[in-house]
């Protein structure tokens, strides 16, 4: 099966005037069944995109919430192999284009080219590959393209405008701009320079600029959303999943916490256009 | 003889042939893109490199002994056994010469706090040590088994004044220790410097930790060409990420010298319970950079074990595997019952308790010498002192 269009997920999001909320999952946390009804949760509640981490025993962008999911997908089998089984599954129930977050070395085992190949033919839109920067990232991002999949590179507070430009001008899909120091989790929240920062990104993109780390409330949502293309939420999803007893209340806590982050962005596109009357 | 890999390769920087580079989130670039800046303009300033030498000598304690271990020698086939004393360092390993070079260079970047992995806890209190001398913070992350099986360490890193943060995700030892410093950095980097203690890493860790441990080698060279009137046949050096060896083998490296690098073998190479990266894993990326790395099919990084808790970790520095695929070095790996059997020797032969982790390389010594022609010489990078094994090697060697 084919993905859906991450461009056009953006294009409709920009002709209702608001920003998209892309979506983060742990694929196979505790296992792929879960996955599917989570993913089907945050598209019932208004998600545009949705990212799917690939278990890694050794992410170092992730803080303990996304870690311990990892741990919990790894102990449950998950395997690159498996997520791939399960795609199509957490795509159609979806409906929304999937971009695979994943680190390099599962990539590198199990071949670049197969990967990309069996990810698009499993219905994924795009890959972000957060421990390969653009400099070494050409050949994957070649690959990647000849399968039809977008390739999403990330921007830092702290980056350079040359790298940043760099970064900005490969990106296919939309481009992530991390909006703190540090790693993923709630932890000091929505970094400050928010809109300087997406500004400056924008100078150099073609593509949608997103932000995530630290997005948990309907709040940090708008703040975020009343200057950028899109809202990425991460770990306050794999939370909601971990704390529930079990997986319809897994289901109904994420969904609820969708639906919030929904209100935040609407919130946000209503003021601007009473900004704009 | 191959040539100095950085000549061959020097239109790329960070790397040894395919492997190194800097696999990491972006986030980290500007903070190693500062630190390559730092080191390299530090590492031709006589200024520095003067103040660093003083503190080598005056502090350190270096140049540190190169000694013949006669009654060892004699057990290892009559062999010229010289060890090169850095258990006789401060601290009481190699470590502190990293440690120190990068806690200077830290000054010099205005950083305000130290942070650092460790595994058997030899760089924990390098770093602790230096943090002391230069009246920093510091906190050093260690996996909770690593804690119990290194005891003496923790407590010798909290009365330095030092934090031990307890890792206990993942293998809870080096390996996540060293995720759990990396985590710490992408969110602490502008006011805290994180001091790795192996030549493992991103750019530019591998090419600044050889360079702050060459000293080693450099020491050792010009010592045995004093006592011996000529360079040893070989020199033997444990690896686990593998400072200590590389400090060791880079000033010889354009000598008619074998160079051989001892890994953990564990329980043996036939179970999972082993160690040895660069003889049984396969290339990948690990903490930032392309090396051999010990993982399952799925491209997880594989869970290690060894009796040393220095050489407990799934990688290893990318110069290592460039000086084994260019056949400058070869590299093989002795089991925890051969290491013990060398610890043990080594004390009764001399009255040196070495660490476990060094007592591999005894342990390849013994076996080596016995292949050697009679008067065959080797240097041996004795590279930690033992005291803090002396339970476990109690429980091992007295039992027998």
């Amino acid at each position: 099966m084919k993905g859906k269009s991450i461009g056009e997920a953006f294009e409709r999001c920009r002709d209702e005037g608001r920003a998209a909320l892309i979506a983060y999952l742990a694929a196979g946390d505790p296992d792929i069944e879960t996955t599917v009804a989570l993913a089907g949760a945050v598209s019932e509640a208004g998600a545009d995109v949705l990212e799917l981490g690939i278990p890694f025993s050794d992410p170092l962008a992730d803080g303990p919430i996304i870690q311990a999911a990892y741990t919990r997908a790894l102990a449950g089998g998950a395997s690159v192999k498996r997520v791939l089984e399960g795609l199509p599954r957490i795509a159609d129930g979806s409906g929304l284009p999937i971009v695979l977050m994943t680190a390099l070395n599962p990539v590198l085992a199990y071949g670049s080219e197969e990967f990309c190949c069996d990810a698009a033919a499993a219905g994924a839109s795009g890959i972000l590959v957060p421990d390969l920067l653009p400099e070494d990232g050409g050949s994957l991002r070649a690959t990647a393209a000849r399968a039809g999949l977008d390739t999403v590179y990330l921007g830092a507070p702290d980056t350079s405008d040359e790298r940043l430009a760099g970064a900005a001008q490969g990106s296919t899909g939309f481009f992530y701009l991390i909006s703190r120091h540090g790693v993923t989790g709630p932890e000091g929240g929505v970094g400050a320079g928010l809109a300087e920062q997406v500004e400056r990104a924008k100078r150099y993109c073609s593509v949608p600029v997103a932000v995530g780390f630290g997005v948990t409330t309907a709040d940090d949502a708008e703040r975020i959303a009343a200057v950028a293309d899109g809202v990425i939420v991460g770990s306050a999803f794999v939370r909601e999943a971990a704390e529930a007893a079990d997986r319809e209340g897994a289901v109904e806590a994420v969904k609820r916490r969708a639906e919030e982050l929904m209100r935040g962005i609407h919130r946000a596109a209503t003021e601007r256009r009473e900004a704009k009357s | 003889m191959a040539t100095n890999p950085e000549m061959s390769d020097s239109d790329r920087r960070g790397w040894f042939g395919e492997y190194g580079g800097r696999y990491v989130p972006e986030t980290l670039v500007p903070a190693l893109d500062q630190l390559e800046e730092t080191f390299e303009r530090l590492w031709n300033d006589s200024g520095f490199r003067a103040e660093l030498d003083a503190l080598l000598a005056a502090y350190v304690g270096r140049p540190t002994p190169l000694y013949q271990a006669r009654r060892f020698g004699e057990l290892a086939g009559r062999a010229v056994v010289y060890l090169k004393r850095e258990d006789l360092a401060h601290t009481g390993s190699h470590k502190l010469n990293n440690a120190l070079g990068q806690a200077l260079l830290a000054r010099t970047l205005n950083k305000k706090r130290l942070i650092a992995e460790t595994g058997a806890g030899q760089h924990g209190v390098a770093t602790a040590t230096v943090a002391a001398l230069l009246g920093l913070p510091c906190q050093v992350y260690m996996g909770v088994i690593d804690m119990a099986r290194q005891q003496l360490n923790v407590v010798r890193m909290e009365l330095l004044g030092a934090e031990v943060i307890p890792v206990d995700s993942g293998s809870k030892t080096l390996k996540d220790a060293t995720s759990q410093a990396i985590r710490d950095w992408m969110g602490s980097y502008r006011d805290t410097h994180y001091v790795i203690g192996s030549c493992v890493g991103p750019h530019p860790y591998p090419l600044m930790v050889r360079s702050f441990q060459s000293v080693i080698g450099i020491e050792a060279r010009r010592q045995i060409l004093e006592e011996c009137g000529r360079l040893p046949d070989g020199l033997v050096a444990c690896v686990g990420g593998g400072s200590n060896a590389i400090g060791l083998f880079h000033p010889f490296i354009d000598d008619d010298v074998e160079m051989v690098g001892v890994e953990a073998a564990g329980e043996g190479l036939g179970t999972d319970r082993h160690s040895a990266s660069l003889v049984a894993g396969k290339p990948g990326v690990l903490h930032g950079s392309r090396s051999y790395i010990l993982q399952d099919k799925d491209g997880q990084v594989a869970p290690t074990h060894s009796i040393a808790a220095g050489l407990d970790y799934p990688g290893v520095g990318p110069e290592h595997v460039w000086l084994r695929e260019t056949g400058r070095a070869r590299y093989l790996s002795v089991t925890d019952d051969e290491a013990m059997d060398a610890y043990a020797a080594l004390a009764r032969s001399e009255g040196i308790i070495p660490a476990l982790e060094s007592s591999h390389a005894l342990a390849y010594t013994l076996e080596w010498g016995r292949e050697l022609r009679p008067d065959g010489v080797l240097l041996v990078n004795l590279s930690g002192r033992g005291d803090k094994d002396v339970v476990r090697g109690d429980e091992v060697v007295g039992g027998r």
